[in-house]
């Protein structure tokens, strides 16, 4: 029985008075490929959102490795984390993003390379050379000294996830990182993500439309309804096997 | 022909002084214009409040008044002596252009998408380094043409330093207006020939922070 490296533990949030999340717990394994599915407004990106440290829970708590990521102790007591609590915390964890969220200023290369340079302090060879091992793995080998203005969408999230991966996480997010993609490039774009589900080490949390992808890729489907964990189990079960009934209607809406 | 001849190397006395004031203005302005930009982000609440306090009085008043306090009310009212009518006057301009420029630092920040900050955060950048890496560089690009106009502004408003007694071109070609007025004419064409003259370079400028601020600005 592994630890996980994730813990939710009866985690809220409202934005002013609409709540969106209301009482999440869950246990992420690591190495464990956790797909998050539901309808619109359900909560499914806040619940990642608060894991990178992007939306502070209303209450309850996240632990992450043994540690808890937004309360911290001082003098005996736990007292909201400050930066530098943060930032200890969610050195293991990545994330890419929707709108890939590149940096417009820098070239694909600076793009990946900057923050192991100057966050992890690696030495600047090092961390070119992973870099440039990344982009290849991710086919952009041939795009170091391009400006993400000159790429495509599925070329800019592909380097998104390169620049995530340099970082070496123990837990990678994806916030529906196909939804902004034209229909033909979203396939490059999860062909990658397959391949480093395949490689195993890391724990991944997916939000995500992509059905058939959470199926072939997760360990874990969570439904996520209401604000609430509404369904849960092995891709196979809750996909095709649940008695859900708005768990049915929201996969009916996808299925036809 | 012969009154220009006559008029030229007057006006020419008052460049450097005209030059001076610039120079120092345009240092001092953009210095101001980042620390009270800076001061009206930060967490500060009092910091904040002093600041945005400063940015409405020297914005809502007059430069001209302003010169004026600062040479002559300051030091009979509090014994606040400036040191030199170069300083009153380079004072005044950077304090009240830096009030306005402040704004567009301000805006230039707060314009940057938000996602520039949330992919820095997920790289686990601390808040300096999210500001000196990833937002400010893009912000300044934003800034540049703003910046690039307010240069030629800041040229124009030197000329008041001459109403504190500073020999300055507009200094110059009053003298030589006031000893002979059918003079005025070809003085103050001279006199307008000569800033136009100085403004070419920061027009130049300004042109060249434009082309600058089109490249790698995010667009999503």
């Amino acid at each position: 029985m592994t630890e996980p490296i994730v813990m939710y533990k009866d985690v809220h949030k409202s934005f002013g008075d609409v709540s969106v999340l209301r009482g999440i717990d869950l246990d992420i394994k690591p190495g464990e490929k956790v797909a998050v599915i539901g309808p619109s407004g359900s909560g499914k990106t806040t619940i990642i959102r608060m894991l990178m440290t992007l939306e502070q829970p209303t209450s309850g708590s996240i632990i992450v490795d043994g540690k808890n990521l937004w309360q911290m102790e001082k003098g005996g007591q736990l007292v909201p984390a400050n930066e530098k609590h943060l930032r200890e915390v969610r050195g293991d964890i990545g994330m890419v993003f929707q709108h890939f969220n590149l940096f417009p200023h820098m070239t694909i290369l600076e793009n990946c390379m900057t923050a192991p340079v100057q966050v992890k302090k690696e030495d600047k060879a090092t961390a070119k050379k992973h870099s440039i091992e990344m982009l290849e793995k991710v086919g952009l080998g041939d795009k170091l000294d391009n400006y993400p203005s000159q790429l495509s969408g599925g070329q800019k999230q592909r380097v998104a996830m390169a620049r995530a991966l340099v970082m070496r996480p123990k837990i990678m997010l994806f916030d529906e990182v196909t939804s902004a993609l034209d229909p033909e490039l979203v396939g490059e774009v999860l062909e990658v993500i397959r391949d480093i589900a395949k490689e195993g080490e890391m724990a991944m949390v997916l939000v995500t439309h992509e059905m058939d992808f959470a199926l072939d890729v997760a360990d874990r489907v969570l439904f996520l309804d209401n604000g609430v964990i509404a369904e849960q189990g092995p891709p196979s079960q809750v996909l095709e096997h649940s008695e859900n009934e708005r768990l049915q209607s929201f996969l009916h809406r996808f299925r036809k | 022909m012969d009154a220009i001849v006559e008029v030229f190397p007057v006006l020419v006395k008052g460049v450097e002084i005209t030059i001076k004031v610039l120079l120092a203005s345009i240092v001092l302005g953009y210095l101001m214009a980042f620390i009270a930009g800076f001061c009206r982000l930060s967490n500060n609440i009092i910091l904040r409040k002093i600041t945005g306090f400063y940015v409405e009085v020297f914005r809502g008043t007059s430069l001209i008044v302003q010169l004026f306090w600062l040479y002559y009310a300051l030091p009979i009212l509090f014994g606040i002596e400036i040191g030199s009518d170069f300083w009153a006057g380079v004072l005044a301009i950077s304090l009240n252009y830096g009030a306005y420029m402040s704004e567009i630092v301000r805006s230039s920040i707060l314009s940057v998408a938000k996602g520039q900050t949330e992919a820095a955060t997920a790289l686990n950048m601390s808040r300096f380094q999210r500001m000196r890496l990833v937002i400010f560089p893009q912000a300044v690009r934003m800034m540049l043409p703003e910046f690039g106009n307010y240069l030629i502004l800041m040229l124009k408003s030197t000329s008041l330093v001459s109403l504190i007694g500073m020999t300055d071109i507009l200094y110059y070609g009053d003298i030589l207006r006031s000893s002979d007025l059918s003079q005025a004419p070809t003085v103050y064409l001279l006199v307008l020939v000569f800033y136009f003259i100085i403004a070419l370079p920061l027009i130049w400028l300004t042109k060249k922070m434009e082309s600058a601020s089109k490249k790698g600005v995010a667009s999503q």
